[in-house]
């Protein structure tokens, strides 16, 4: 048996692998490549448990007629869903064809070899291949969960046959992105955004529409959601602009001026006491086993996916029928919520998956996609290219919720932690569409609340699944005498949110890593050997031992240096990840990362590149929500809306690097995508702690939080 | 409307766009050009970024008709007859990009910084990259893929 969902849910060969007859074979899976190359590693599988030559292998891309439905790219499950799918199908298939040759050419299955799909066989001077034996058949078989599958170690090949097609596509700007979309013909849409999102439509002035309409511009608008289309592209920038310029809106409601952070703590909440890693319907009654002693409050911002690429999407409906193509990270139930939406069965949307840059979570896609879909549906029959602007992409996406976090232990006579309590409060971090619940599919989209009647978003009910989204990493891996977990979902908060790289994972493991530092500091132990006390996982212990030995070389004793450590295991159930981290602290209040190890356990590694890429990316991504980031508002409108107002990394302060992976080529995959961000926010502000004795327990650690707090200590 | 001639990637294109057309907007729609990247579209990210007279320009804000008797390369320029350069082979070995949306521009930005300064010390090329923005956090291997070439070929100086 196996508990793959994507294996129960496409239990067929035929849905994931089949043989063309020109050598070549064509390969599904249901998970779509956001930037982070899952299609190169599951290539790779393919061509170690098929034996094969890369080049031989095409990544078809995902589309709701042909591929697997796996549900959501999201959560690092790609590997364990798609690529453990990838690999029994394979491996039947090759077990199935093994089994035809040595029926073909009468020899015994032990004496056949493969070579680039070609087998022989020592018994006959006779061969024969995939091709010859599938006849471009299907193979109308299940997927043998127990098929015997290549042993990790003897995985390799395939990293020396990569054929690297996307990345030379990428270097000479050949690389098609959904931008690039190109159907003739084809008209350039904007959507045109009301002030803030409690806003209603009013009027638009007439005059200028007509002016427009004159000089080919379609004005397009449904209730309250505006939006523009015309031949050329600058034109409908610019008519999106006058008419924006023009339109009346009304304003329903406006942005409470209260501190975010008094309104996680004092609104309305639905509170779990979490056990496990997951929220139980427990009485919160006071626990007389925790009496802390200590006690500190950590808080983030809301911070944003900030993609460099703006949320973009081509529609075209044409005789009842929709097309759709998004950078999506879930292209089956954005077509549900569609077909809710518009009152279509299923099979008359047609969504096919296209790349956009690095989206890292639930960001404007799927909105985008409606924004198309709606000006698609009132200009028939040609196809619609739409973009948002940088503006549209920084004021209108699913931000990550600001988040508070409450640590709080007991540390008994003999210096022992004997029990600690982990409170989390946060909007929701995930409200992405998905149909048939209560009405949530097509009302999270952001275009449904501007439609006449609007659809309105009820409120999500607490994610109660295993480490879902604001209890993610709410348990620590340490093992304390008592704990007390608990999830805080706070209602009637400003802004809509949704699901950002590692959702409450990030900010958890920051107030963990930075307590547990606090708490090393109290009891006067090293903070490492206190993490190496408290944990019993050996993986665990070997990466915080592994960023220790490297780092140890460092000299850090400068006045305004110092060193931080980070640990976390993603999920408690992922990639283990420990993170070390050497920071200057200059004049100015500027965070300098000068070095930054990072060590990694995740299971076997199959794309060696990939993983590095992902663990380094991620810890920079990470350094950059620690230091930098933070979305600012008043009580009407967005003013983080462009790279400026809301600045992120940058190459001056990106560190050296040494990266660890500890192998375990006989251990499942772990997804590796989000294991490092946690642990990088800890390293830094325990490294920023020893560099210049300020705790910073308020994100992001700027120059001017950093002098505010310097002024309060 | 007003015609007029580009000369782009060694070759002259007529071109018939508003006076105020970014060069952006000529490149990918009239020419289809599409390596350059639409990303802010207020010269903040250097997606767009391609060489004006050898200088690193970012196209988004700079009006096609304004470059007229200008050399203009593009990303899709910089590898001439289909061999790549060696910064794109250094791009390519290192595999120095995750989603690859902000590449040509950084591509583009270390030719401009390479054709001035064969020898660039590390400030000189973080000061070149410093307004491109990447979020997946390509950075380091960017870095690295910028200082292997240096390393494959030592220029003399």
């Amino acid at each position: 048996m196996t508990k793959n969902p994507s294996l129960l849910k496409n239990p067929e060969i035929d849905s994931w692998i089949s043989f063309s007859r020109d050598g070549l074979i064509n390969v599904r899976i249901g998970k779509v490549d956001i930037g982070q190359k899952i299609s190169t590693a599951i290539e790779r599988i393919v061509s170690e448990e098929l034996d094969l030559d890369p080049k031989r292998i095409v990544m078809v891309m995902p589309d709701t007629i042909l591929s697997p439905n796996e549900g959501m790219t999201s959560g690092s499950n790609s590997m364990e869903e798609s690529g453990n799918a990838i690999r029994l199908a394979a491996a039947t298939i090759r077990e199935t064809l093994i089994e035809m040759a040595s029926r073909k050419l009468n020899v015994s299955i032990a004496s056949l070899e493969v070579t680039d799909g070609m087998i022989s066989s020592r018994e006959t001077d006779r061969t024969t291949n995939y091709w010859d034996l599938q006849e471009g058949r299907l193979f109308n078989k299940a997927i043998n969960v127990e098929a015997k599958v290549k042993p990790g170690n003897h995985y390799g090949k395939s990293q020396e046959l990569y054929s690297g097609a996307d990345i030379t596509n990428i270097v000479t700007g050949s690389y098609k992105f959904i931008q690039d979309v190109n159907l003739n013909p084809m008209l350039h849409a904007r959507p045109v955004r009301p002030p803030n999102i409690n806003s209603k439509l009013c009027q638009i002035d007439v005059e200028v529409e007509k002016h427009l309409k004159k000089n080919g511009i379609t004005v397009i608008r449904n209730g309250s959601f505006l939006a523009v289309a015309g031949t050329d592209e600058y034109e409908v920038i610019k008519a999106a602009d006058t008419i924006k310029k023009s339109a009346v809106w009304k304003q329903l409601r406006r942005f409470d001026p209260a501190s975010i952070f008094e309104q996680l703590k004092n609104n309305k909440r639905i509170s779990l006491k979490v056990v496990d890693g997951m929220p139980t319907e427990a009485p919160l009654a006071a626990d007389t086993k925790i009496n802390p002693n200590i006690k500190s409050t950590y808080s983030r911002p809301y911070v944003m996916h900030a993609s460099i690429a703006p949320s973009s999407a081509v529609a075209k409906f044409e005789e009842n029928e929709l097309e759709i193509w998004t950078h999506s990270q879930g292209i089956y139930l954005l077509r549900a919520s569609l077909a809710e939406l518009f009152h279509m069965p299923d099979d008359k949307i047609k969504i096919y998956h296209r790349s956009n840059s690095g989206c890292y979570g639930h960001n404007g896609a799927d909105d985008a996609a409606i924004d198309a879909a709606l000006i698609a549906k009132a200009v028939p029959g040609i196809a619609i290219l739409l973009k948002w602007t940088r503006q549209d992409e920084h004021a209108w996406e699913p931000y990550s919720s600001a988040m508070v976090m409450e640590l709080s232990a007991n540390i008994d006579k003999k210096n022992k932690i004997s029990s600690w309590k982990h409170s989390t409060f946060s909007d929701t971090h995930v409200s992405r569409p998905k149909p048939g619940q209560k009405g949530l599919g097509a009302a999270n989209l952001l275009a449904s609340r501007f439609l006449d009647p609007p659809i309105i978003a009820k409120p999500i009910p607490p994610n109660k699944m295993k480490h879902g989204g604001i209890h993610r990493n709410l348990e620590p891996l340490y093992r304390f005498e008592h704990q007390l977990l608990i999830k805080n979902l706070v209602r009637n908060l400003p802004h809509r949110t949704s699901a950002l790289r590692t959702l409450g994972a990030y900010a958890n493991v920051f107030a963990i890593e930075s307590f547990i530092d606090e708490l090393a500091e109290e009891i006067c132990v090293d903070a490492v050997e206190l993490r190496l006390n408290y944990l019993s996982d050996q993986r665990a212990k070997a990466c915080i031992k592994a960023v220790v030995k490297e780092i140890a070389h460092i000299d850090a004793s400068q006045p305004n240096h110092g060193w931080g450590i980070g640990f976390a295991q993603y999920k408690n159930s992922k990639a283990y990840a420990a993170v070390a981290v050497h920071v200057m602290v200059n004049e100015a209040a500027e965070i300098k990362l000068l070095k930054a190890v990072i060590a990694a356990d995740a299971g076997q590694i199959i794309d060696e590149k990939g993983v590095i890429a992902q663990l380094e990316g991620g810890f920079i991504q990470a350094a950059s929500w620690t230091i930098y980031e933070e979305i600012m508002y008043d009580d009407e409108n967005i003013l983080s809306i462009d790279w400026e107002s809301y600045p992120i990394i940058g190459f001056d302060n990106i560190p050296d690097f040494k990266t660890i992976l500890i192998s375990m080529p006989d251990e499942p995959f772990l997804g590796i995508g989000e294991a490092v961000c946690g642990p990088a926010a800890g390293a830094i502000g325990n490294a920023v702690f020893k560099a210049t004795g300020l705790r910073v327990r308020q994100l992001p650690m700027t120059p001017s939080n950093l002098r505010s707090l310097a002024l309060k200590t | 409307m007003i015609d007029f001639t580009l000369r782009i990637n060694r070759e002259n294109y007529d071109v018939t766009a508003m006076t105020d057309t970014p060069l952006l907007f000529v490149l990918r729609n009239n020419l289809n050009l599409k390596g350059s990247k639409l990303g802010c579209g207020l010269e903040q990210c250097g997606a767009c970024a391609v060489l004006v007279n050898g200088e690193s320009t970012f196209s988004c804000a700079v009006a096609a008709s304004s470059l007229v008797g200008k050399s203009i390369i593009t990303i899709e320029g910089v590898s001439e007859g289909g061999t790549l350069s060696v910064i794109q082979k250094a791009f390519l070995t290192e595999i120095a990009a995750q989603c690859g949306y902000c590449t040509p521009g950084m591509i583009i930005a270390t030719t401009a910084l390479f054709n001035k300064n064969p020898n660039p010390k590390k400030q000189d090329i973080l000061e070149a990259l410093q307004k491109h923005l990447c979020r997946c956090g390509s950075h380091a291997r960017i870095l690295a893929a910028i200082n292997n070439m240096q390393l494959d070929h030592p220029q003399n100086d």
